[in-house]
């Protein structure tokens, strides 16, 4: 077990306003993680500063990633290098398909480590078997990214590509959100089929029915920019049944502890 | 600048003369009696400046600072310089110009059905082809727009295109007009004529390039009749170079039930300015003008179209987008005109336009001048920079910067590229795509 994530003391600040005030969190390989948080705690902030969004502006703090100083680095480098988001409103890009996005995402991932590219052949029949982890539609692959995909299609596709690129952290904002059971099941095993001890995950989710699926080792609960508590899996089973106004309610006793 | 616009002018007027007696045999009363006239409305038309309104954006004198001249004699080049410019080797019809004048021993005439003709318009005034005296000078009007009269002065060489009625020629027609101004500063004035019977069909692709990266002006007009029913697939490809000049109008007069589908690439040139005329002369009639300009650099690129909606019953579908970095200028003008008797008339226009830079700029501007009540007319013009959150998300799966702008822009480009039928013109504007995007990523 290594330390793979350290976000100390963070604080963000988008379009002037302040929406994250001091995280801290640890990410160990082979640990999952849960963010859970009511609308607008922030957890899609904290989500996409780690994959590097330019326009977030990180006024305080520091994070460490695989011992590195990861806010030093390049969008595609953190990706380079093992770290995946897949959006909670992934993005349509009409006029890319699926297949050539995935193919020089591989490729670009595979120069940077010194690898050859992959040919077109190699490529496919890889495509075709995560294909089967997600149990994705294969006319989907020749389709523009996210174009007119259902949002179930959308989430199943961010899985898709995670099941594609290996990471090694994975962040899921809110891949459960919109899914009916059959889908949440379908997404669920996909990550669980590609957890191991050499990797990671985060799991952002409102709902505690994501992870009766992927079991988290913790559980933090984000609230007005700041995790006000943290705790293993049953924390989000008392979330559940309390309600995130209890969250409200208590954040300064929880912050204070 | 007054001096020099009066020499420009000056020059082509004293000289005209002198080029009407060098012309032999290419000189029948019907063709000298168009060029003389066209030469009256040069004289008199009034070079364009910034103050016209249709020249607006786009200052031409650049142009009138250099002096280009017309080529008078025929030349060559080696075979293997013109290789890079062919689609592939299986191209069946190939029409070449160097400098205005058509090269016989570089073009190929395969399998050309009875009746057809594809060839040099020089040689078809020389035999005195009835369809000179017809056609030429008909469908680009050279009584208001000087470049197209000192076209129509000078007309020389350049394609002619007949296919008569019933006829489908099948293999697209490639026409490659060369400008080489390594040894002078040329003035290149490709003159084309393109008549299509009655339910006939062709492919035609005018293809702009340069042998070099040099200095010229090419002044080409092309003139286009599509009889009833008949069928024409235009693509025009634009690669001069970025150091020339390029103006080009494209008159087009369709009939009956007749189709027009044009797609349009502008890569080169410092200025180019095409317009589109096209005219709906009967009923049921389809006009689809697509295209796309990139540019870079301090170069400017305006296109300006008419579809003139004479008549009743026909539609017409403009799609023009643009690419633009550094300090380059688009300008793009559609107008529509719908006449008082055109009915149940369907125009839809639409021009989008991507800025990579902040000193990049475009003015656009749809023109609708609709006087009939039953219509269904629709435009729209967006200028906007590369989606962040679409170049965010590919960086996330670890495409670097420059490579997912590429991908973007090329996504942007590519509804333009994909309607374009003719397949092996096709591949060659994917190429010059694939090149100008990802020059700086391997
Ligand atoms: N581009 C932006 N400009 C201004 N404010 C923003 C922007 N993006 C997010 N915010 C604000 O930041 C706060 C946190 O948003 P964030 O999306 O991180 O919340 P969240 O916890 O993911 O919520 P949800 O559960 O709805 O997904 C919200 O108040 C939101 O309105
Ligand atoms: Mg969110």
């Amino acid at each position: 077990m290594e330390k793979m994530l350290e976000i100390k003391n963070l604080y963000v600040s988008v379009e002037g306003n302040e929406i994250l005030k001091g995280i801290n969190l640890s990410v160990n390989t082979g640990e999952v993680h849960a963010i859970m948080g009511p609308n607008g705690s922030g957890k899609s902030t904290l989500a996409q500063v780690l994959a590097g969004r330019e326009d977030y502006e990180i006024t305080a703090g520091e994070i460490f990633y695989k011992g590195k100083n990861l806010l030093e680095m390049a969008p595609e480098d953190r990706a380079r290098e093992g770290i995946f988001l897949a959006f909670q409103y992934p993005v349509e890009i009409p006029g890319v398909t699926n297949t050539n996005l995935l193919k020089t995402a591989v490729n670009e991932i595979r120069k940077y480590n010194g690898l050859e590219s992959m040919d077109a052949l190699e490529f496919l029949s890889f495509l075709k078997e995560r294909m089967k982890l997600v149990e994705l539609d294969q006319s989907l692959l020749s389709r523009a990214v996210n174009e007119g995909f259902s949002g179930g299609e959308k989430k199943k596709n961010e899985i898709f590509q995670m099941a594609v690129l290996e990471p090694k952290l994975a962040v899921l904002d809110e891949t459960d959100s919109g899914l009916d059971i059959d889908a949440l099941r379908i997404v669920a095993n996909g990550v669980n089929k590609l957890r191991s001890k050499d990797n990671a995950t985060i799991v952002v989710t409102h709902y505690q029915r994501l992870l009766n699926y992927i079991i988290p080792d913790f559980v933090h609960v984000l609230y007005n920019g700041k995790i006000v508590t943290s705790g293993g899996k049953e924390l989000a089973l008392e979330l559940e049944e309390k309600g995130y106004d209890w969250v409200k309610e208590h954040a300064a006793e929880l912050a204070a502890g | 600048m007054i001096e020099n616009t009066f020499e420009f002018k000056h020059w082509f007027t004293e000289n005209f003369e002198q080029f009407i007696s060098n012309l032999n045999g290419e000189s029948w009363e019907s063709v000298n009696s168009l060029r003389r006239e066209a030469m009256v409305n040069f004289s008199n038309l009034r070079l364009p400046t910034v103050k016209d309104e249709e020249w607006k954006y786009t200052n031409i004198t650049p142009i009138l600072k250099e002096t280009f001249k017309p080529v008078h004699a025929k030349s060559t080049i080696p075979k293997d310089e013109i290789e890079k410019f062919l689609f592939d080797d299986k191209e069946n019809i190939l029409l070449v110009f160097l400098n205005g004048y058509y090269v016989e021993e570089l073009s190929r005439l395969k399998g050309v059905l009875k009746g057809v003709q594809i060839g040099s318009l020089a040689a078809a005034i020389k035999g005195n082809s009835p369809l000179i005296a017809k056609h030429l000078g008909k469908y680009a009007d050279y009584k208001e727009h000087i470049f197209t009269a000192l076209s129509s002065a000078y007309s020389r060489d350049g394609a002619i295109i007949f296919v008569p009625a019933g006829k489908i020629v099948e293999s697209p027609i490639h026409i490659l007009h060369i400008s080489d101004a390594r040894e002078e500063k040329i003035l290149n004035l490709p003159r084309n004529l393109y008549v299509l019977g009655e339910n006939s069909q062709a492919s035609i692709i005018e293809h702009f390039v340069s042998t070099e990266e040099s200095t010229y002006l090419t002044n080409t007009v092309t003139e286009i009749f599509l009889d009833r029913n008949a069928v024409l697939n235009h693509v025009k490809i634009q690669e001069e170079s970025k150091k020339a000049f390029h103006i080009a109008h494209v008159g087009v007069d369709q009939e009956r039930s007749s189709n027009f589908v044009s797609h349009t690439f502008l890569f080169g040139a410092e200025l180019s300015r095409n317009d589109y005329i096209t005219r709906f002369n009967d009923e049921g009639g389809e006009c689809t003008l697509n295209g796309l300009y990139l540019i870079d650099g301090k170069r400017l690129c305006d296109v300006h179209s008419t579809i003139d909606h004479a008549m009743p019953h026909c539609n017409s579908h403009e799609h023009f987008k643009g690419i633009l970095d550094d300090e380059s200028r688009g300008v793009f003008n559609g107008k529509v005109l719908v006449r008082k008797d055109a009915q149940k008339t369907n125009a839809f226009q639409e021009n989008n336009n991507i800025i990579l830079s902040k000193s990049a700029l475009v003015n656009t501007k749809p023109q609708l001048e609709i006087f009939a009540d039953d219509v269904k007319c629709s435009h729209g013009a967006t200028i906007g920079q590369l989606d962040y959150d679409a170049l965010f998300y590919l960086k996330t799966r670890g495409i670097g910067h420059e490579k997912a702008k590429a991908i973007l822009i090329h996504a942007f480009a590519s509804d333009v590229v994909r309607s374009v039928t003719i397949e092996n013109s096709k591949s060659h504007i994917e190429n010059i795509l694939i090149q100008k995007f990802d020059k700086n990523l391997n």
